[in-house]
């Protein structure tokens, strides 16, 4: 789950990591009222979205008075903000963060994340800040530090010391450094953060260490002793489809073609759609049913798949486990029924009660086209939409 | 011979009382696992599916001898139950449970690099040695005893995998499920050194996926360390950059973890690989043929 600037500086705030003060806005007037509270003659006006390059793109402005504080959040509230990280069709501003402003001496960036190669926490730091840290990292390593937590011994002094030497720091700085270091692991363990970044760090004409930016991710299998942080889910943000869907336990991931698919486990629903292309279609969609598929759910998924209007065909593909083939072809036959579908439908079923599914399918009356493996489903279901 | 899980291991499940536990608990005792034992806290004493329960491994590892430890606890409580499992020093600990926290597997991966202990999973179907033990959620009906060995990071796409090779005639030596979380136990290679190791396995499939560089640190030792053939698929060629697919945590950033990358290292490494995952059987037949 991410978090919006706003909500992450407040976990930073909470925690003591230096940030300016902030609101946060709901339209212009709320923007011009909070640039009046923060007493300040220069202001940044920041579109609160989950995606970073937000400054390329338009979605960060200073403003030098009030009256362009309003002015700058009326243009971004209700717009879509593209950015190089969003897809073409961008991302809802609905909320825009009013910063005071700050006099910069000079940028860094620094960042902890869950590291699944190292199978632990790792810092990533550099004197590079304010830029696209991956393209730091690609033309010059040199310029990155890193350092990975032991898990055993937790965090250690004497690296923290090394990574803030290695960035420049010493006396005063090295100390606030390190503070920060410290709370980000803080929030990390306690908050179940995998991703903390700031990106700047800046350091001000007071040689203040200030986190400018900040981008937390919260880890989504441990929301369940995470509830305070329940309250900042934005699914505006998201997919309409794909938060419908992770509602009913469905996993679905909206794409551009027009074959739409349903299928019971990612690994196979992913093969699924390798196989359309390969035999020269376009999936419309990845969608896991699941290992508990019921009626109910094989429905909501018929239903969500429906939903994209590009969609010509379906193909399902079902290898019963867990699952099984009869529930699953009474569910689709009960959603063909409900939901008027008059477009093709490929089903290939495979494993637990087969021959009942089967069956059930072909008892319906309705046009279904049965396949009898994998690839035979594909050519089937892409000839389909070719006519 | 076979991998790991033979008719002679005896099993304990953690969570057996729970729906879960129960439900596969029981399918694995028909299929002819031998269930030893079983673990709910609280319900010490208790016997269920007709083997005892106690309250703990530790308790359960006093009574009886246990072998493997099969979890089925829910995602909450999965980490203090494989901890328990390696402080018991259990040998195989098989984790079914889907959703485990990626911190709290920091934890059990330190503690279990310091032990004697070897996990498979969190987040995958298990493992099964056809005809002698199955421990997990597979379908049992669909594997055939045979000679091929089969690793994979995917649940339902094993279950393509092992039904080729059965319809093919080649069967499974033992078919080993890693699981597709970030930071999990038993790995590729791990795997690929034990069926090379095996003499009733003859070839491997290997069933790969998009996200973190698993397939390609597993290409760079079949190179050097693995004579049998090999063949591989890897799931996800048609998956957008950027987007997540489903739960099992394929994420794919930048040029890392793409599915071209990860052909790319295999067919470096000689390994036969195809980019249809209905292939997987014929192609290993063939190898084996020639």
């Amino acid at each position: 789950m991410n978090l919006h600037e706003y909500q992450s500086k407040k976990l930073f705030f909470e925690h003591g990591i230096p940030v300016l003060n902030g609101k946060i806005a709901n339209s212009s007037d709320e923007a011009k009222s909070a640039a009046e509270k923060l007493q300040s003659d220069i202001w940044v006006v920041k579109a609160q979205v989950h995606a970073g390059g937000r400054g390329k793109a338009g979605g960060v402005k200073i403003a030098k008075s009030i009256t362009e504080v309003e002015q700058r959040a009326s243009e971004m509230l209700g717009t879509n903000l593209v950015t190089k990280q969003t897809d073409a069709e961008g991302l809802p501003v609905n909320q825009v963060y009013i910063e005071s402003g700050t006099s910069i001496k000079s940028e860094y960036y620094l960042s902890l994340l869950v590291d699944r190669t190292k199978e632990s926490w790792t810092y990533i730091a550099s004197r590079e800040g304010g830029v696209d840290i991956e393209a730091v990292a690609e033309e010059s390593p040199d310029k990155i530090i890193n350092y990975t937590i032991d898990p055993l011994k937790g965090l250690e002094m004497s690296s923290l010391h090394e990574m803030a030497n290695g960035m420049g720091f010493s006396d005063d700085i090295e100390s606030q450094f390190i503070s920060i270091t410290q709370k980000m692991f803080e929030i990390a363990k306690g908050k179940d953060a995998n991703l903390i970044e700031v990106n700047p760090l800046i350091l001000n004409e007071d040689n203040q260490l200030i986190a400018l930016d900040a981008k937390i991710s919260i880890e989504s299998n441990a929301l369940f002793r995470q509830e305070e942080l329940l309250s900042f889910k934005d699914d505006s943000q998201e997919n309409e489809l794909e938060v419908k869907a992770s509602e009913h336990d469905l996993s679905y991931v909206s794409l551009d073609g027009n074959i739409a698919c349903m299928v019971n486990g990612a690994g196979l629903a992913m093969a699924t759609m390798d196989l359309i292309k390969l035999h020269g279609g376009e999936p419309a969609n990845f969608l896991d049913v699941g290992g508990g598929a019921t009626t109910e759910r094989v429905k909501m998924a018929i239903e969500i798949i429906m939903a994209n209007p590009n969609v010509d065909a379906i193909l399902i593909n079902i290898f019963g486990g867990i699952v099984r083939c009869d529930v699953i072809a009474q569910g689709i036959t009960e959603a063909v029924k409900s939901t008027a579908i008059d477009i093709p439908i490929v089903v290939r079923l495979q494993g637990t009660n087969v021959e009942l599914g089967t069956e059930i399918l072909e008892e319906s009356g309705m046009k279904i086209i049965s396949a009898s493996d994998l690839t035979d489903a594909a050519i089937k279901v892409v000839s389909s939409v070719k006519g | 011979m076979s991998v790991l899980v033979d008719k002679e291991s005896k099993i304990l499940c953690q969570g057996i009382t729970g729906s879960q536990g129960s439900f596969h608990a029981k399918q694995c005792i028909e299929y002819g696992s031998n269930i030893v034992a079983g673990v709910t806290p609280g319900k010490g004493g208790s016997t269920h599916l007709n083997v005892p329960v106690f309250n703990s491994v530790a308790e359960a590892k006093r009574e009886t001898e246990i072998d493997v430890s099969m979890i089925f606890v829910p995602a909450r409580f999965a980490a203090d139950a494989m901890k328990s499992a390696i402080e018991s020093e259990v040998e195989l600990i098989v984790c079914i449970t889907e959703g485990v926290p990626v911190q709290d597997m920091i934890e059990v991966k330190a503690m279990l690099n310091g032990s004697d202990s070897i996990l498979l999973g969190p987040n995958c179907p298990g493992i099964i040695t056809p005809e002698e033990a199955k421990i997990g959620i597979m379908p049992g009906f669909i594997h055939q005893k045979g000679s091929i060995g089969i690793i994979s990071r995917s649940g339902t796409l094993t279950y393509e995998a092992v039904h080729q090779t059965s319809m093919s005639g080649l069967g499974q030596s033992t078919c080993i499920g890693i699981g597709g979380d970030p930071i999990k136990g038993l790995n590729f290679i791990e795997c690929l050194s034990l069926f090379e190791a095996d003499s009733a396995t003859n070839g491997i499939v290997m069933v790969g996926e998009i996200g973190g560089s698993d397939e390609e640190k597993a290409a760079e030792f079949i190179k050097d360390n693995i004579g049998k053939p090999v063949v591989a698929y890897v799931a996800g060629v048609s998956a957008p950059p950027g987007k997540r697919m489903g739960h099992a945590g394929a994420i794919v950033t930048g040029n890392e973890g793409t599915a071209s990358s990860k052909y790319k290292a295999l067919n470096d490494a000689g390994v036969r690989t195809t980019d249809s995952p209905a292939m997987i059987g014929e192609m290993m037949k063939e190898l084996l043929d020639q």
